[in-house]
């Protein structure tokens, strides 16, 4: 135990982090996660989908007031939200996956935090400079010229921010609409309270939070330490490479020549070498610094690299690693493969063998029969048949049983019922026996409701029960 | 106990406070996490302050904003009142032997019907509108006032055999328990149950013939076929109102029926009337 004179402070001060651009392998993959996961996310609403005159031709849509989803081909109704259930279980899994081998690896290359994040860097690195200069600037006196660059990297967060919060309002309306709604100022309210809350968050996240964020805010970190074990790759310090740390030249050094390439570069802040740490989000841009330099003074690279920790007994004795399939392919790893794989397989088999003809029936109960004035029996069932096309379309309805029963519609001399495009109809039915045929005073009797597209002859069935005069 | 150490094993501060020689390890959290615990606490207080919150002995605190969920649900009420208004009128003026023509509106009287049937009607119809001895079942195709969509509503709308509407439905079925011997009404009930197609004593319902013949067919009719202008019942269908046996009948015949239904249009707006004289219609009876 030591002890000193000065109570510790209950509260850890937000330490400034100044990160160095870089250059490498991981840097390039990260610019183009970047753009592409931004693209995906700008753009999406503005893609067009024909759908028919009376549906939406946005191609993803979250009606919310129309409660429809529609995703290009698919449209999922609300009774079909075992599809988005499905979706986020594989989401799930994924990550599960994806941790399991690769540990942080969502955490590092594609988290909006981090993605928003490198983006708000960027910009702040082509105003206010790289790393030394901004520590300057930090440093300097609130004259002319920083507020100045302040007020101007500032100006482009926010106009990066609206533009993030304004993307979003797209995903729940008419894109086109809205966006001419927005300019003219007479958009509903919650469009412009969205945008301006998530503009807010985005400013204040990817510009001052940062790395807060991740550390005191964010539970995933704290909960992939479970899906993470001695055979997954993380970004790791090969110490029995680098230490103890000197001058390239002094004899007996190892190859860390204590450069602070790897310290300068952490979005996090944080010093790799001092072994994996809760805070690293694995983005693995010390690895592109710490090559650099080894290519530099002629070492060989990954000082700093993707490593398991089960591979350093044999590194340190001097011999070669396992490979690395080794490390990927294991039981945990091809087990969460398999359960993504079969979720995904499943939703994949009951979109396509969702029936074009969306039907059930449901008996009436309140009364099970009632007696007509000859003496039939008869019972009611409502009908719901969905239309999820773009056209209107008309049913023929007709039932088939052992038993001798008449069916009648509510309404129509007709067996037809029409469904306007993309909406459901409810259709009350009558069924009935005549007063002295068996299903007219048995208990239940079996039989199947048919509907007919009157168009192009699709089929679909329920089964029902109908229930006879019991004395 | 104000000096602080380095806990070894973890390399982390105590905060300096020790319990029975064990120490409490100081893993900081940062300042503005602390301002957010402080923001909220501030937020709820003014949350009290402007919604209703703190309780009294009769009610709570209304709050700054005035807000009440029942305010809400009665502008949620007015707001779709509002709404269909247009068919509200709409449907208070029409035709009703046209409404069907007019699929909109009639979508909206039988919706709004339905509401309209459970708040004021199923308490005697039961709400699946099955009815219940002495109340009829509004599903089946018989109808004691007539079942065309006019005939409903006026039904709802004057009631029957009551005293508040001057235009209610009305009729009167003598109780034959003080003009027949009960050997006569045994009879009597044998015939209808004759005529109904129900086993019978088919001595006893000869005698009874003679006597329907003279007591009943002037409102029955000759065949006991019922007659609508004056809501009496038809005795040949397999229907009863009041129960289809002989100890049934023999009460109906003794003491006669005398059911009652207020008069709607009292209380229901027109267009609450015919909405729900449309559900009721297109509950499977109506004609």
């Amino acid at each position: 135990m030591t002890g000193t004179d000065t109570p510790p402070s209950l509260y850890a001060p937000q330490e400034p982090i100044f990160p160095r651009r870089v250059s490498g392998f991981f840097r390039r993959l990260k610019w183009w996660i970047m753009a592409i996961t931004l693209g995906i996310y700008y753009l999406t609403p503005w893609i067009r989908w024909d759908r028919g005159p009376s549906l939406p031709d946005q191609a993803v849509l979250v009606d919310l007031a129309g409660r429809r989803f529609y995703f290009f081909w698919i449209e999922i109704w609300p009774h079909e939200f075992y599809f988005v259930a499905g979706l986020l279980i594989m989401a799930g899994l994924g990550l599960f996956l994806f941790t399991s081998a690769l540990g942080r690896v969502w955490c590092g290359y594609t988290c909006p935090q981090t993605v928003w994040t490198d983006l708000f860097s960027l910009v702040e690195r082509w105003i206010e400079g790289d790393r030394n200069a901004r520590v300057r600037l930090w440093n300097a006196r609130w004259d002319a010229r920083k507020w100045r660059l302040r007020l101007t990297k500032w100006s482009v967060w926010l106009l990066i921010a609206v533009a993030t919060g304004g993307a979003w309002v797209f995903y729940f309306t008419d894109a086109p609409t809205l966006a001419r709604d927005l300019a003219r100022f007479d958009a509903h309210p919650v469009a412009y309270v969205t945008i301006a809350i998530l503009t807010a968050t985005t400013f204040l996240f990817g510009g001052f939070m940062r790395e807060q964020v991740c550390i005191y805010m964010c539970p995933w970190p704290r909960i992939q330490g479970a899906m993470m074990d001695d055979d997954t790759l993380t970004v790791g310090y090969r110490d029995w490479r680098g230490e103890p740390r000197g001058k390239k030249r002094t004899q007996g050094a190892g190859d860390c020549i204590d450069c602070m390439a790897c310290v300068n570069v952490c979005p996090m802040g944080i010093d790799i070498r001092e072994g994996q740490q809760m805070e690293c989000i694995t983005c693995a841009l010390c690895i592109d610094a710490c090559d650099e330099v080894m290519d530099r003074i002629g070492r060989p690279r990954g000082l700093i690299d993707y490593l398991a920790l089960s591979d350093e007994p044999q590194e340190r004795a001097g011999e070669a690693p396992k490979p690395l399939w080794t490390h990927i392919l294991r039981p945990r790893t091809m087990l969460y493969t398999a359960l993504w794989s079969l979720i995904g397989a499943g939703l994949v088999f009951a979109l396509f063998i969702r029936s074009d003809i969306d039907l059930t029936v449901e008996a009436v109960r309140n009364p099970t029969f009632i007696t007509l004035s000859d003496g039939s029996v008869r019972n009611s069932y409502t009908v719901r048949l969905r239309n999820k096309l773009g056209d209107a379309r008309q049913f023929r309805l007709s039932l088939s049983s052992d038993a001798l029963l008449r069916i009648g519609l509510e309404g129509s001399d007709r067996n037809i019922i029409t469904v306007p495009a993309d909406s459901s109809t409810m259709q009350r039915v009558y069924v009935t026996a005549r007063p002295h045929d068996r299903a007219a005073s048995i208990d239940a009797t079996d039989l199947r409701f048919w509907v007919e597209d009157v168009e192009n002859g699709a089929r679909a069935y329920r089964n029902a029960s109908f229930n006879g005069r019991v004395q | 106990m104000s000096q602080h150490e380095i806990d070894e094993p973890t390399g982390v501060d105590t905060t300096g406070h020790e319990w029975d020689g064990i120490r409490e390890l100081n893993n900081p959290l940062p300042r503005w996490w602390l301002w957010c615990f402080y923001l909220t606490i501030i937020w709820g207080v003014g949350y009290t302050i402007a919604f209703p919150a703190w309780p009294l002995i009769n009610g709570a605190t209304a709050g700054l904003l005035g807000f009440a969920t029942r305010a809400e649900v009665a502008a949620d009420i007015d707001r779709y009142a509002q709404q269909n208004a247009g068919l509200t009128s709409a449907l208070a003026k029409v035709e009703l032997a046209s409404l069907a023509d007019n699929p909109d509106l009639h979508r909206f009287a039988v919706a709004n019907g339905a509401a309209v049937f459970r708040s004021h009607c199923s308490q005697c119809h039961g709400s699946g509108a099955a009815g219940a001895v002495g109340y009829p079942n509004l599903l089946d195709d018989d109808w004691l006032w007539g079942g065309a969509l006019a005939e409903i509503a006026y039904t709802v709308k004057h009631g029957i055999r009551n005293e508040t509407d001057d235009d209610a439905h009305y009729s009167q079925m003598p109780a034959f328990g003080d003009l027949l011997e009960e050997e006569e009404i045994a009879a009597t009930v044998q015939y209808v149950l004759q005529i109904s197609g129900a086993d019978h004593d088919t001595t006893l319902a000869q005698d009874g013939a003679a006597l329907f013949e003279e007591q009943c067919t002037a409102c029955h009719g000759e065949q006991g076929q019922g007659d609508r202008s004056q809501g009496a019942p038809n005795l040949t269908d397999a229907i009863w109102l009041y129960g289809g046996d002989t100890t049934a009948l023999t009460a109906t015949i003794t003491n006669a029926r005398f059911g009652v239904m207020p008069a709607w249009g009292q209380r229901l707006s027109p267009s609450d009337v015919n909405a729900v004289a449309a559900y009721v219609h297109g509950l499977g009876g109506g004609e």
